[in-house]
């Protein structure tokens, strides 16, 4: 058992990936900088997991990834998650490097569907997990049309989705997933981050990568770019969060998450980031 | 110097290097980074090189301006990548002095996929934060670097969301201009 892990261990090249898939996605990635918010096709590949756990992202960091970086693996703000335990464990025995559950401590960040509450560093990289890259995918299925959509900037039926909710709800009542428009030109899918985390997308210090594995598809936000939450002048965005302070750390200020606590209707509201509400202890 | 030195001895972390800090240099531009692995024939600068054996391979056809177009340096390039050469309307990247890379020629990238445009590695003689003012996305106030000229990058700036994209190389130290950055002359 012993050597078939150190074997295990030591037969992967760094990082998993071979050479030749790296050098694509990062040529993928410099592109997908270059050109903020536009969605870069790239020859995703099988990754040794399911689809919906994260391959996009996956090969992000795998791509990213050097020898002196510090790990670190969100699911929902948890590090302490099935999925983020797993892909930790991943990249620990293929590539070696270190992890860390602190925010402040790591280099590169993966999340899946959560901005970290700790403001982040120029020194750090944030690698979203994304499941559908295009915002307009529900609104139009056909890529050739959607691709034209973005060439033309023709987001008028993001616009009409918005109003439709106003219509029916009163408010936009979108609460994840909440489009975006990127330096002014790209319409872009911060994937499934509450829309409390949308203000962090903007000016943010740390650069933000983007990795859709079974949509093959790779796009950017530089550092300090802007990226502005859709909306309407009468009914401008609001980010919003449950109207209550963490059950354990207090905060009043971080984003919650509703845990059911019996089966008599008891719950409690705790800080989704785990590092955030151990550190206000 | 012959064809078969010069290259990584450990690929996947003297890249997995060189990528981290090309990606630092393209996401804020004007910042200066030093990379090192890979030394390449004369006039071929070590950052240069580097960029090369991080970005370059059998899929990424690659035009040498007329000041790298050596057989010492196809060599190198064909032995450490396998890239092949090409007329700059069919390159992915380009190499080069300034005055070298006909810049009209290169892919601009489609309107609807601006990916599909060309990377120019520039080498330069000089390479400092000195020059002309540089703002947009990666820049938090402004920054600056010493271009090779001004009208070029404003053109290009104006193609966005198509457009080139550059590195410039100077010895080991490199930096980069999307076509996303504003250029002013101060």
């Amino acid at each position: 058992m012993t050597s078939a892990m150190t074997l295990a261990e030591t037969s992967f090249n760094f990082a998993y990936l071979d050479e030749d898939t790296k050098r694509m996605i990062r040529r993928a990635i410099l592109k997908a900088v270059a050109v903020p918010g536009y969605q870069v096709p790239f020859a995703s590949r099988e990754m040794p997991m399911p689809y919906g756990w994260g391959t996009g992202g996956v090969q992000v960091t795998a791509a990213c990834l050097m020898p002196e970086d510090v790990l670190k693996v969100i699911d929902q703000g948890a590090d302490d998650t099935t999925n983020a335990v797993s892909i930790r464990k991943f990249f620990q025995r293929t590539s070696g490097v270190a992890v860390t559950e602190r925010t402040a401590e790591a280099s590169v960040i993966q999340t899946r569907h959560r901005i970290p509450e700790a403001a982040l560093t120029e020194d750090q990289i944030l690698v979203y997990q994304v499941p559908i890259p295009e915002p307009l995918r529900f609104l139009e299925p056909r890529e050739t049309e959607t691709r034209k959509m973005h060439e033309l900037e023709e987001y008028g039926l993001m616009h009409v989705k918005l109003y439709e909710d106003i219509a029916r709800h009163g408010t936009i009542a979108t609460a994840y997933a909440y489009p975006v428009k990127v330096e002014g030109r790209y319409v872009m899918d911060p994937s499934p981050i509450p829309k409390f985390d949308n203000p962090k997308l903007s000016g943010n210090a740390a650069l933000q990568l983007f990795g859709a594995g079974r949509e093959a598809r790779i796009y950017a936000v530089p550092p300090h770019t802007q990226v502005v939450s859709l909306d309407f002048d009468d009914h401008p965005f609001v980010a919003s969060k449950a109207d209550h302070a963490c059950d354990i750390c207090g905060s009043a200020t971080s984003y919650l998450d509703e845990v059911i606590t019996d089966d008599k209707g008891g719950r409690m509201f705790v800080c989704s980031d785990t590092d955030y509400c151990r550190g206000g202890q | 110097m012959t064809l078969l030195t010069g290259g990584f001895h450990d690929a996947p972390r003297q890249s997995a290097r060189a990528f981290r800090l090309a990606l630092n240099a393209l996401s804020r531009p004007g910042r200066i980074e030093t990379v090192s692995g890979a030394e390449g024939p004369a006039p071929l600068s070590a950052a240069a090189a580097t960029l090369l054996l991080v970005l370059a391979d059998r899929d990424t056809p690659i035009h040498l301006g007329a000041s790298h177009d050596v057989q010492a340096v196809r060599d190198w390039i064909t032995f450490h990548t396998g890239a092949p050469f090409v007329a700059p309307e069919a390159a992915m990247l380009a190499l080069g002095t300034w005055d070298t890379l006909p810049r009209a020629r290169f892919p601009l990238g489609l309107p609807d996929y601006p990916d599909r445009s060309a990377t120019l590695i520039v080498e330069t003689a000089t390479l400092t934060t000195e020059g002309p003012r540089l703002t947009g996305p990666g820049i938090q106030t402004e920054a600056h670097l010493s271009l090779p000229e001004v009208t070029a990058f404003q053109e290009n700036r104006a193609l966005f969301p198509q457009g080139l994209d550059f590195f410039f190389t100077c010895g080991a130290r490199l930096a980069a201009l999307p076509r996303s950055t504003r250029v002013e002359a101060v």
